[in-house]
């Protein structure tokens, strides 16, 4: 896909994302919005996929271990065409296949149940052992966020990423610098986040993560380093394309009104338009 | 009976087993490996070898991932660090997935010993039982223990496999047949019935001899698959005996006691007496002298089955 392709794609993934909050009246607005970009230039142009065989062993895997932005995977899915539309209607809603965090058994094309923050890139690690194992050249994308980066576990596995020279891992920080207490730097500091990951033996590339251009060159960047896992480090903002949910922390976890979601709508419509 | 073999040993060896039978067996530790005895995998198969360090949740969320790209993980480390550090992760990496993980746990309860209470895991049962989805087996010798690891290796989901580090009687042969969801009636009695796992079948079997002479014809029954658990056969023995003690080497609260406890409450009422550990952490010590101090012998069960035939006489 051309990058305005893709940007038209993001668009629509923002637009579904307000319509599902509206409608399950909960979940997480801000952090979905955030990782539009990232999330659409991965399953619209970087991952080899098909949604027909959401099973195949072939096929790249994408984790997203800051599970509780599910909307923007379940936009990307329906979009992609893994499910009809019509089931975004039944996010967070009981007997419906949209759990409120990612669960690979009930969706199709969800490749990890997350949601329980600081598992995810653990499992993306045994994904790629297993690929290396089987000689399938298959590659897994993991999502991070930066509040996420207060958990452990992320470090042993970021630890093991390296040992096991793991190249066939991609990971992502959606990094909006907010979490629900407020400014991750004032919650719990994760800065430097690019030495860390450098000293943890990982290629760390920085990017603009609402630049589509960046993150293409980024992904591709990925995929000629060998002997070890990459890390890209993709600077957002909290809530982005909706004026007023940019870069502020109550739109965490909170959904929007039905007079807020046409507010957002409209503008992510006049966002469109632009776009042509 | 006077060969003995730790179960964590019979591990190591059913791993090789699987190790040449079955390519997508892969077997991670966390730098426990001599001691849980996956070593002897990594020496013969290190291509399928992951040892992940001293990072228990990690261990746990990598086995998952292999799980979910098709692999069978069997991971090891002791009990109380792969139910207690890494329980979350075993519930939602693995269990609430249903992803096919192994966790062969071995370091459980009193009898590790000497490295103390800290070291010995006395609620992993428990903790295992109440997890959705998962199987919980604790095999009581060698010869178990490796149907054990071999019925679970064919078996497609997580299981929570219970081992020891103390060298235990072998108890069974070839022709002893392990079933996930089935107790072993081990001997047939009328009078009471001692229903046991791990290291206290034995005791069992030898507490049934003594009484014996005493003229008290006991029912021994293995029950190593705790969860699911043989519902069927402990409420027919139960119907028999009309007496129960049930022993295993854990806490009494939320283990196997727990377990046959409730099946009994709602379906065929009898009187029990549970022997465990009672409400209390272990401490440093000989594992024999720590049996002894904390009432997991043969003699504790022969306690428990007068004390259980009184109440039945009342």
């Amino acid at each position: 896909m051309t990058t305005i392709e893709l940007k038209r794609v993001a668009n629509v993934i923002r637009q579904d994302i307000i319509a599902m909050l509206v409608t399950a009246k909960s979940g997480h607005p801000g952090g979905s919005l955030s990782a539009a970009d990232i999330v659409a230039t991965l399953f619209f142009n970087e991952m080899r996929i098909n949604p027909k065989d959401p099973k195949w062993a072939d096929r790249d895997r994408f984790i997203l271990s800051k599970g509780h932005a599910a909307p923007v995977l379940y936009s990307a899915l329906a979009e992609k065409g893994y499910f009809s539309k019509e089931e975004l209607k039944g996010l967070r809603q009981t007997g419906h296949m949209l759990q409120g965090h990612p669960d690979m058994k009930k969706t199709p094309g969800v490749d990890m149940s997350t949601g329980s923050l600081g598992q995810g890139l653990s499992a993306a690690n045994g994904m790629a052992l297993a690929g290396k194992l089987d000689g399938k050249d298959y590659r897994v994308y993991a999502l991070l966020g930066d509040g996420e980066m207060a958990e452990g576990q992320v470090w042993e596995a970021a630890m093991a990423s390296a040992h096991y020279k793991l190249d066939n891992v991609t990971a992502i920080i959606d990094y909006n610098g907010l979490q629900i207490d407020g400014k991750t730097d004032s919650v719990m500091c994760s800065a430097p986040l690019l030495e860390k990951w450098q000293a943890f033996c990982w290629h760390v590339i920085e990017v603009d993560g609402h630049d589509i251009d960046a993150l293409l060159a980024a992904f591709a960047e990925a995929k000629t380093v060998k002997g070890r896992p990459t890390m890209i480090i993709a600077k957002t903002v909290k809530g982005k394309g909706v004026s007023f949910m940019e870069d502020q922390a109550g739109w965490h976890g909170n959904a929007p009104s039905v007079e807020q979601g046409e507010q957002a709508l409209k503008e992510l419509r006049e966002e469109a338009a632009n776009l042509g | 009976m006077a060969d003995k073999q730790a179960t964590r040993e019979a591990y190591g060896k059913a791993l090789q087993i699987l190790g040449a039978e079955n390519p997508n067996v892969v077997v991670l530790d966390a730098d426990l490996s001599k001691s849980t005895k996956t070593a002897d995998f990594g020496k013969k198969y290190p291509e399928r070898f992951f040892n992940m360090g001293i990072a228990e949740s990690n261990l746990l969320g990598t086995a998952a991932g292999l799980a979910a790209a098709g692999k069978i993980p069997f991971a090891s480390t002791f009990a109380i660090f792969a139910v207690g550090r890494a329980f979350e992760q075993i519930r939602n990496s693995i269990a609430y997935p249903k992803l096919n993980v192994k966790i062969a746990a071995t370091h459980s309860g009193i009898t590790v010993g000497e490295d103390g209470g800290s070291h010995q895991a006395i609620e992993d049962v428990a903790i295992m039982r109440a997890v959705p989805n998962m199987v919980v087996l604790v095999p009581a010798d060698g010869e178990e223990t490796r149907q054990v690891i071999l019925a679970s290796a064919k078996y497609y989901g997580p299981v929570y496999i219970r081992m020891g580090r103390l060298d235990v009687p072998l108890l069974f042969d070839e022709d002893y047949h392990f079933e996930i969801g089935k107790a072993n009636v081990l001997k047939e009695g009328t009078d009471v019935a001692i229903m046991a796992n791990g290291i206290m079948v034995s005791m069992a079997l030898e507490a049934a001899d003594d009484l014996a002479a005493e003229g008290i014809k006991v029912s021994v029954v293995n029950v190593a698959s705790v969860k699911p658990l043989d519902e069927d056969a402990i409420v027919r023995v139960a119907k028999t005996t009309k007496a129960v003690v049930t022993a295993e080497e854990h806490n009494i609260i939320g283990g196997l006691g727990s377990a046959i406890s409730e099946v009994l409450a709602e379906r065929q009422p009898t009187p029990i007496v549970r022997v465990g550990l009672k409400d209390t952490f272990g401490e440093s010590g000989k594992p024999m002298e720590l049996l002894e101090k904390y009432g997991l012998t043969k003699a504790a069960l022969i306690k428990a089955v007068h004390e259980v035939l009184a109440k039945k006489q009342k």
